[in-house]
């Protein structure tokens, strides 16, 4: 009887602890019920946004994302729907054609896999507009509905590059390293342009300031997977890489670097909690402008930017506060003098004079501008001394394998 | 009480065989505790409203006419591979490489869709994929069988390999197609829509919806009323059975995995060609896996097939717009699948076994005193 009783008594306990978890209900469960009840501005459209975010939260990438579309939408006082999740597949049109069927005039995207996908919901609601970041094909599709956009985050990643290279100039003066011993371990996604851009800016921004630093790439085959970032980490760490930074959106590569007691350069988001005692600062892209900008788009009846791209002057290239405990001493200052070169137009990232490919200066560089699925090369994007990144379409099309950089492999997931 | 050995609280004891409808009230039963389960864990975890819960689950699947034709197709998928499986596994012969026939299936339909279309009219073309999908998901699940029936080799373990051989090959292609993409394909034949399953009625998915009913209705009367499928059966009770009465049982394996890879292929045409008109490494979504719970729950009959695959997807949907809606992460989704599974297997063990407490025994001794 007595075991009889202790079962029903440990039941009860259960049961009364869920009751208890169900008291503090904040009504702020699902998304929609964000709307505020401010009445909207005389006769504009009331603007209702949907996104789309491949993974949720935990992974960096999409975290910018949320956050950005969270901070505009509230800016803007309108509704919005978030959805998490959302495969590379049929899965995105129908997440699209869900959001138009609940009233959202706006629908976007946030991975570059998920563009096809768009086009054909942009085709079948032609209504609503839909905009897709990283993504290639409005410029050539002519579809009215359907805009990409991006940001000249190369400019970005050369800042945080320098960060890297002072970090490395630091540890070389305190005799830790040999100058020769200066050599950057990158975990990748993929051995795509976006990638090869991020990498290859960072790079030529530690190699401003440190003339003998070297890079070594190796490549998960995958936006996120933790597993796989930090065993990436760790083999270039074991290469005796003596600071890593990575294109991949889990923690894997920062806890690794944490773990080993080496520096980290991270990208879309700080990873300062991950690693407080190697994280050194962040690159990022701010949706937010661009978010606000869409809103405002179709509040006020107009056209959006087929192919839009963000700066350093509409707030969309941002770095992260850096890590003073883990930063070389002069960094701020160092950045910020290259940011203002940047601004002014007096420096450029992909100056040709600064990198060679094959032994040799790039005079002429026919880039995939026009996406096609042979990559077919069709636009010459270098003149007056630099590499033109970002400017005949909004996302990367740097995919040049420069000198002083080493692919450790390919990987295709 | 002290001279007394401890008797345990309970003691498990088999069943005889429970009228159905006792089958099905347990069944019901534990569906509902994992609800409560569910909804408890995501009460204590996320301190949300456990009703607001099934409110945003039953939504996500009937929400609205659309999200009913989404589910009605992944219904659809699921039922198509488990179906494929199935009369593999009224043999006892556990084709567990169902993900693998599906992708490989898919990657035929591709290659026809990609390579022939310039060359053929839309309704060859779809016919040539269906064809092409259908013979290569066939050989796939009849390596295996070959091995099975020649020598004897163990055909879970084959056919799960098969399964990662399968996803290299699907990996390798995209990366063969597109060396500067990121793991992607893309829609194949955006432009002329060629090799894409025609909508009736407007409706996208309709048509394979209606393919796969047929499918259900065929392979039941295949197993239920052919010559084959009595074979199956006779195999599966007992080979020297089969034997012995004359069924050449090397011949029905391969048969009839032949027929499950057959099928497979099947499902991975109707995904490339009426759904995703494309194929990644994931294309076949776990549904190889999924398939042997649908089949086994429904002891392996097509007509409860529809309905095991339905309360699957349903649940798989429901966890996941829990997950989306409340801003919880994927892995809560895939708890709240756990729990539910876990009740829903569970269940099974209360239909074949009882549980009996001892203590009315002990009582019964008590009143002797």
């Amino acid at each position: 009887m007595k075991k009889i009783i202790a079962l029903l008594l440990a039941l009860v306990m259960v049961f009364a602890l869920a009751a208890c978890g169900e008291k503090p209900v904040e009504n702020n469960a699902p998304a929609e019920n964000n709307a505020p009840a401010e009445a909207p501005a005389e006769n504009a459209v009331t603007v209702k946004v949907g996104f789309i975010f491949l993974h949720d939260e935990n992974s960096t990438y999409d975290l910018n994302f949320i956050k950005a579309a969270e901070e505009a939408c509230k800016a803007a006082g309108i509704e919005y729907i978030l959805k998490t999740n959302v495969p590379e597949g049929q899965e995105c049109y129908d997440a699209a054609a869900e959001l138009v069927d609940e009233g959202c005039n706006i629908v976007f995207a946030d991975s570059f896999g998920h563009e096809d996908y768009m086009i054909q919901a942009a085709k079948d609601f032609p209504n609503v507009q839909f905009c897709h970041a990283t993504g290639t094909k409005a410029h050539t599709e002519n579809i009215a509905n359907y805009h990409n956009a991006f940001a000249s985050i190369y400019e970005g990643r050369y800042l945080a590059g320098i960060a890297a290279g002072m970090k490395l100039n630091q540890m070389i003066e305190e005799g830790k390293i040999s100058a020769e011993e200066a050599k950057i371990g990158y975990v990748g996604a993929f051995t795509y342009a976006e990638v090869i851009s991020g990498y290859t800016s960072f790079f030529l921004g530690a190699r401003s300031v440190c003339p003998s630093a070297t890079m070594e790439v190796t490549f998960t085959g995958s936006w996120y997977d933790q597993a796989l970032e930090t065993e990436g980490a760790q083999k270039l760490i074991d290469r005796n890489c003596v600071l890593i930074s990575q294109h991949a959106d889990s923690l894997g590569a920062p806890s690794a670097c944490e773990a080993a007691g080496v520096p980290n350069v991270s990208y879309n988001g700080s990873t300062e909690e991950a690693g407080p005692n190697t994280y050194i600062v962040a690159s990022r892209i701010n949706w937010a402008p661009y978010f606000s900008y869409i809103i405002d788009c179709v509040k006020n009846g107009q056209a959006i930017d087929t192919d839009w791209t963000g700066t350093f002057a509409t707030g969309s290239v941002e770095l992260f506060p850096l890590n003073e405990k883990v930063a070389a001493p002069g960094t701020q200052e160092a950045i910020d003098a290259a940011k203002a070169a940047l601004e002014a137009g007096t420096l450029h990232v992909f100056a040709t004079d600064t990198f060679t490919k094959d032994g040799a200066e790039l005079t002429e560089y026919l880039a995939d501008v026009d996406t096609d699925d042979a990559f077919t090369p069709d636009t010459n994007v270098v003149s007056d001394g630099y590499f033109h990144e970002s400017e005949n379409r909004s996302a990367p099309y740097f995919d040049v394998q420069i000198d002083g950089i080493e692919l450790l492999d390919v990987n295709f997931g | 009480m002290n001279k007394k050995t401890r008797s345990p609280l309970f003691h498990i004891a088999k069943r005889s065989t429970l009228p159905w409808y006792r089958a099905w009230a347990i069944r019901g039963g534990a569906l509902i505790l994992a609800l409560l389960v569910c909804a408890g864990v995501t009460a204590l975890l996320t301190g949300q409203n456990a009703l607001l819960l099934y409110v945003t689950m039953f939504k996500g699947s009937f929400g609205s006419a659309r999200k009913i034709w989404v589910l009605l197709q992944n219904i659809a998928m699921l039922l198509c591979v488990s179906l494929a499986v199935t009369p593999a596994f009224k043999m006892r012969c556990w084709n567990l490489g169902g993900e693998g026939q599906v992708l490989v299936g898919g990657l035929a339909s591709v290659l026809v869709m990609t390579l022939l279309s310039p060359y053929l009219p839309n309704w060859l073309l779809i016919l040539a994929m269906l064809a092409a999908s259908v013979l290569v998901g066939a050989v796939w699940a009849g390596i295996p069988a070959i091995f099975k029936a020649q020598w004897n080799t163990n055909e879970t373990l084959f056919t799960l390999m098969m399964n990662y051989v399968a996803t290299q090959l699907v990996a390798f292609y995209i990366a063969y197609r597109f060396p500067k993409g990121t793991g992607t394909m893309g829609v194949i034949n955006g432009d002329t829509r060629a090799g894409w399953m025609p909508y009736l009625f407007g409706q996208q998915y309709l048509l394979n919806i209606l393919i796969v009913a047929l499918v259900t209705a065929l392979l039941y009367a295949y197993l239920r009323y052919s010559k084959h499928g009595y074979e199956i059966a006779v195999v599966g009770e007992s080979e020297r059975t089969a034997r012995y009465v004359g069924i050449k049982v090397k011949r029905v394996i391969v048969r009839t995995m032949l027929l499950s890879g057959a099928i497979c292929g099947l499902a991975g045409f109707l995904l490339v060609s009426g759904t995703d008109h494309s194929l990644s490494t994931t294309s076949a979504g776990g549904r190889g896996f999924t398939a042997v719970m649908v089949s086994w729950l429904a002891k392996f009959n097509p007509i409860w097939m529809i309905f095991t695959s339905f309360l699957l997807v349903f649940l798989g949907k429901g966890a996941s717009e829990i997950a989306s809606q409340f801003r919880l992460n994927e892995s809560f989704g895939d708890i709240l699948t756990g729990i539910i599974l876990f009740f829903i297997i569970g269940s099974e063990f209360f239909i074949q076994y009882k549980i009996m407490l001892t203590k009315s025994a002990e009582k019964e001794e008590k009143a002797h005193d």
